[in-house]
């Protein structure tokens, strides 16, 4: 496989649960697509941020740990479902930089409005 | 006694300031003028979000709705109805607690004096059991009713967690909506922006578009909702759309910051953008008068 993964997400959920934000660097991105595994569970994204490059495709691989939440990334006229037990696969092209908000945007419940993260994307 | 009087009377109980929204194009006349024969008024009250707690937000969460009641009973002259703007309650996952609240909310408000209460839903009520429990406590979801001229219409955007109204609801609406003649007063009542306010806030409804273009197919249509928790004014083609304050926590204005968060209590403007408001319908003119009413301590 020729394809540069990002880990973003940790592998143990006694890490996550002392890594609320886990953040990306630029020196980790190469030219090669960039796979990003976020994780959703009430009411949270993991990571909640992370960093790409313009020009270079992305593939968001979206899994939900409980219950039913959306992935939202306006910006880039994006949105998916994400459910117990799918891997939701999201693929687009950044053709802009700056800091964009995501967010769930099927009501689960009482944080939902927290439910949010920021997609960076650099040169 | 007039109706310049009554507002007179809530501005003294209300203890604060009024701002008046004048919706249409015809402003409202001064100080000497008469209750209209063609208009009557009512009092929306939105985002009750009864049952949340949080001190930092609003440290009166147990008496603010019931401030709110009584100020409206204040009134001389009682409106003709009351429509709650749905977030009734604040949710759950826990389906007992969740009708505890709902029971809770509905005998605070079954004090007010005025007793034609019209309910909607907001995604807090409804939207993790697709508006079951809601419907047990306050009926449908989607309903209309007539009054003195104006054709309501209650549309749920809420029970889909999806944020959407759907297909048989926009179906029925435009059944009804083919009902009514062009130039028919409408009055659309729902929970969320029917238009993308803010859609990176969730500050929209996935099908609105399909919806205001249904509307707009019609002369006279405005549309009262809740959801955003502050006063916001904003016209798709010639539809005048107004959203209403809360009465638990206030809400920043989209964009203004990175987070959608509430805004924190402050002890030196206690209530401080919380509020209902009431709306004069002048139903010849097709025209709606505006008023907001904050919270006050009741001292």
């Amino acid at each position: 496989m020729n394809k540069l993964v990002i880990f973003l997400v940790a592998t143990t959920v006694g890490y996550l649960s002392q890594q609320p934000v886990a953040r990306s660097t630029a020196t980790e991105i190469g030219n090669e697509e960039q796979i990003i595994r976020i994780s959703a569970s009430t009411f949270e994204f993991k990571p909640s941020e992370f960093t790409v490059k313009r020009g270079v495709p992305v593939l968001l691989e979206l899994t939900s740990q409980d219950r039913h939440h959306g992935f939202k990334l306006s910006a880039f006229e994006l949105r998916a479902d994400i459910t117990p037990d799918v891997v939701e696969k999201v693929r687009f092209v950044p053709d802009k930089i700056g800091r964009f908000t995501f967010l769930c945007d099927v009501f689960c419940g009482d944080g939902h409005e927290d439910m949010s993260g920021t997609i960076t994307v650099i040169e | 006694m007039n109706d310049l009087m009554n507002r007179r009377d809530l501005l003294k109980i209300a203890g604060m300031g009024v701002a008046v929204f004048v919706s249409g194009t015809t402003v409202r006349a001064g100080g000497t003028q008469q209750k209209e024969n063609d208009s009557f008024y009512f009092v929306q009250l939105s985002d009750t979000h009864w049952g949340f707690n949080g001190s930092n937000i609003n440290p009166d969460s147990q008496g603010t709705l019931k401030k709110a009641v009584a100020a409206v009973n204040a009134l001389d002259d009682q409106p003709d109805f009351v429509v709650f703007t749905g977030d009734l309650t604040q949710t759950t996952d826990d389906r007992k607690i969740r009708r505890d609240r709902m029971a809770e909310f509905r005998d605070i408000v079954s004090q007010l004096r005025v007793k034609t209460v019209r309910f909607m839903a907001g995604e807090h009520d409804a939207s993790l059991d697709h508006g079951e429990a809601y419907q047990e406590f306050f009926g449908d979801l989607h309903y209309t009713f007539d009054h003195n001229g104006v054709h309501f219409i209650v549309l749920d955007n809420v029970s889909d967690p999806m944020a959407a109204v759907g297909e048989k609801q926009l179906q029925w609406l435009k059944a009804d909506l083919k009902q009514q003649k062009d130039n028919a007063r409408i009055v659309v009542l729902t929970h969320r922006p029917l238009f993308d306010l803010a859609p990176d806030w969730d500050w929209a409804t996935r099908d609105g578009a399909a919806v205001i273009e249904s509307l707009l197919q019609h002369q006279n249509v405005t549309v009262l909702y809740g959801h955003i928790h502050q006063e916001h004014h904003h016209m798709t083609g010639h539809i005048a759309h107004h959203s209403a304050k809360s009465l638990m926590w206030a809400l920043p204005v989209a964009g203004s910051v990175p987070k959608n968060a509430p805004i924190p209590w402050s002890a030196a403007a206690p209530y401080n953008g919380l509020g209902f408001r009431n709306i004069e319908a002048h139903v010849l003119q097709a025209r709606y008068t505006i008023e907001e009413f904050p919270i006050s301590k009741g001292e």
